[in-house]
Parts: structure tokens; sequence; C-alpha cells
């Protein structure tokens, strides 16, 4: 497709890879916010290609690994209720909760449904007015819009069989909790571009000057991920902390104003837990309360109180921070595989776990490449 | 989840007062939200996220920036190559 096989050129990637082992001079470490950027650099194999001196952190930003465990507790048990029909966003299902997943909850006869967009949770609860229809509502910023669409249309169609169990989080705060944690070194971030699609990347720049990082709105070819690394390490190496955009063909300063107003319009900002991390102020969307009737939380209150149970073999909460590789978790391909997953991070399309799992990226198999 | 699909607009509608749309992913063809883009118009680029279009391509940056990217090699491969003193 047009403005998509020109930014997967290998060519234009192997040469502006050349540009960057011009440019740098010393050990930075990026950290790419996204947990699609991450399979993408994993896939690509740039994580291999870049100069030693630059790290790729994988950051938190996966929606389905950050859920915290409570809510995915929440949601099974919601989804267990005879009179529901639980929908959700398919990645969701394979989580580890405290004690199952929602597979199991549908494997057991529960009415557990994927969906493609949230609107189509208000077709189902049309056409099933006896049921409740519950909509699981996770994810950042550019699900953010998609979601408060569904919540403001069952309102105006007067759709009163419908509720959202909503675990929005956002980046910005994020960013700020991991550099405001005295554990993690990152000298410079890449920004998700699709976040900023919709959010445009003005919050940012308070935060690249507070913290002294540069951050780079980045997009997701191999060609946008090399031009996003180098204009990042080309402001490390001028001492500069701005914030630039390597994702101009879809990303506007200002981002989407209609959508940032019906995010607005339904949400509004809460802290929020984010698995494996804790709880990061103001760091998520709870819905506001004249929308209180679709909160699926207050329509069933007895989900309410939920004892959770962590594994403990998993360091999903370590990995998300960027504080450790997933091959170097003593479970990564043993007791812990995409069919048998111990954290969300080996499950989603967007953990970094599953992406060294997907594309073998073993700590075995890169030791032998480097003995080689 | 996150990651957006391009795909390129070949209808427009309004369904429940919303303006909605058929986007073509190379050749698999869906319905979209298109009401976050209201300049929108058959023929564009549009990146959809769980079915929802949040952003138009714009063609001119696209080629700006291809062409910008395409200079910045043609100026490093005048440059000697980096040896790390070797």
């Amino acid at each position: 497709m047009k403005f998509i096989d020109e930014y997967r050129d290998g060519a234009l990637t192997q040469r502006l890879l050349d540009e960057l082992r011009q440019l740098v001079t010393r050990r930075w470490a990026l950290m790419e916010v996204c947990g699609g950027q991450t399979h993408s650099i994993v896939k690509s194999g740039l994580d291999q290609l870049l100069p030693p001196q630059i790290e790729l952190v994988h950051g938190p930003g996966c929606p389905v690994c950050v859920t915290p465990l409570e809510l995915v507790d929440k949601a099974i048990a919601l989804a267990s209720c005879p009179d529901v029909i639980f929908t959700s966003y398919g990645d969701m299902l394979r989580v580890p909760g405290s004690q199952q997943d929602l597979f199991s909850v549908r494997a057991a006869g529960g009415d557990v449904r994927i969906l493609y967009s949230p609107l189509d949770a208000l077709k189902i609860a049309r056409e099933n007015p006896e049921k409740t229809v519950i909509f699981f509502g996770i994810g950042f910023e550019t699900t953010a819009p998609a979601n408060a669409m569904a919540v403001v249309q069952a309102k105006a169609q007067g759709i009163h069989n419908f509720a959202v169990l909503v675990s929005h989080v956002t980046v910005p705060a994020a960013i700020s909790a991991l550099m405001e944690s005295p554990d993690v070194q990152v000298n410079g971030f890449l920004a998700a571009g699709h976040v900023c699609t919709v959010m445009g990347y003005w919050e940012y720049e308070p935060l690249a000057a507070k913290y002294g990082v540069p951050i780079v709105v980045t997009g997701f070819e191999p060609v946008d991920l090399v031009h996003g690394i180098l204009k990042c390490v080309k402001q490390l190496e001028e001492g500069r902390s701005e914030v630039e955009n390597a994702y101009a063909r879809w990303v506007l300063r200002v981002g989407n104003v209609p959508a940032q107003m019906i995010i607005n319009q339904v949400f509004e900002p809460c802290d929020r837990g984010w698995r494996g991390i804790g709880i990061i102020p103001r760091s998520g969307y709870n819905l506001r309360s004249e929308f209180a009737e679709y909160d699926a939380e207050l329509r069933f209150p007895e989900v309410q109180t939920i004892e959770t149970q962590e594994s403990d073999l998993c360091i999903s909460g370590l990995v998300l921070q960027g504080l450790k590789k997933p091959n170097l978790c003593p479970a990564f391909g043993k007791e812990c595989t995409p069919q048998t997953p111990l954290g969300a991070t080996m499950v989603s399309s967007e953990g970094a776990c599953a992406a060294y799992y997907r594309y073998g990226r073993f700590a075995w198999a890169e030791k032998n490449e480097l003995q080689v | 989840m996150c990651l957006g699909v391009p795909g390129k607009v070949t209808e427009l509608y309004q369904a429940n007062g919303m303006k909605m749309g058929k986007v073509d992913f190379g050749g698999v063809v869906r319905e979209a939200c298109l009401e976050y883009l209201p300049d929108i118009q058959i023929g564009d680029y549009t990146l959809i996220h769980v079915g929802f279009g949040i952003s138009r391509l714009d063609e001119k940056e696209a080629r700006e920036t291809l062409e910008l990217l395409q200079q910045m090699d043609m100026l490093s491969s005048e440059l000697p190559p980096a040896g790390g003193g070797s």
C-alpha cells in the first residue's frame, strides 16, 4: 500500500542505520514506550542491527499487560454471571487472572465474545435486551475515543443493558513515573506514534523540559523506527532535550481535537494501578458521574472485593519498567510460554515477552550469536 | 491494540447520527466510524483503531519525510564510513 511499502524499504533502513553508526559516540538507553513498537523492532531485527552503543529498553505501553490483576479477576467474575454477555478485545481473553482466564469462563459455558469495535457491543445489547452486555474498556489513549463513543451512543440510543468495565491508562503519567523511579536509567524516549495521533505531543513538552530527556514521536515501520532513533540520538549527542515529531504524516502537535473532546466528555483522570508497577497518580481514565449508569463496577457491586494472587515466578513488572529483558526471566520459554502464560506480557501481541518468544530471542541463542 | 491499521476510504455514509465509511485495507474492506475525521473524503488514507478512524494521512508530509531521509542517506554515502579507529 502507498506510504507503507516505502517505509518498509530495507535498503533505506540499512542506510539510515549507517548514518546512526556515524552519529553515535557513546552509550545511550532509549525506551520505546509502545508494545507495538517493541514487536516491530524485534520482528524486523532492528535491536540486533543497531550500533552496540544504543540499547533499546522496552516500555510499559502494552494495555493488556498493565491492566491490573484485580480488574482481570473482576472481568472473570462478571463474565461468569448468568445474565451477562461479556465482550472484549481478543488479547484479554488469555490473560491469566488469579485462578483462571476469560477463555476458561467461555469453556465453562459463559457468554464471552471478542469484538472488533466497541460499537459492536451496542449491536449485541440491542439484539439481547434480556441480557446485560459488558464491554472491557481497556487501552491507552488510542482506544479511549472508541470506548467513549460507545458510551455516548448507548445514552443517545437509549440502550440501558450496556455497561463498561473501564481500565484506561495514559502515557504521559507513565513517563513521569518512570523518570521519577531511581532504578530506571533511560536517556531518551520514542513516544508512541499512534497514541499521539489522538493526543498530539504538546503534553510531552513539559516532561522533556522537566526531566531533560528528548522525546521523539515515532512510527511503527522499520524506516520510521530508525528515523525516530536517529532524531533521539542526534539530540542526545548535541545535548538537547526537546520533543520532535518523526511521524508527521499521521501526527499533528494538537492531535485529533474532536476525539479529545469526546474523551473529556465521557472520562475524567483518575489514579490507576498498573499491573506489575503499582498505582500511578492520575494515570488513567474513569467514567464521569454523568455516565455512572454505564459503569459495570457500580452496576455489579458484588464484584468489588476480590482477593488477587500473582504468580511468584513472573517478573513482568520488571519487564514493563524496562529493568529486565524478557529472556532473563528464569521462567521464560519454560514454565511461561504463549500457550501457558504466567503473566500478561507473554500473552499480548504488544507484550515484550511474547515478542521475544515469537521471534526467538532466547538468551542462549543470543549467547551463541555472540560467540560466533 | 494501539497498532492502527492504515486503509483507504472507499465509501462514506451516516448511521445512528455518526459519520461512517468503508475502508479498504489492501483488499479487505471493513466498516469504520469516521466521526473523528470531519474533513475526510473518499480516496483519503486513514489510520483505523478498533473500528475508528483517528487520523488522516498527510500525503505531502509522507513524501517530504521520505525525500528528507533519502537525502540524508545520500549525504552519509559521501562521508567516510565509521571505522571506530580501525
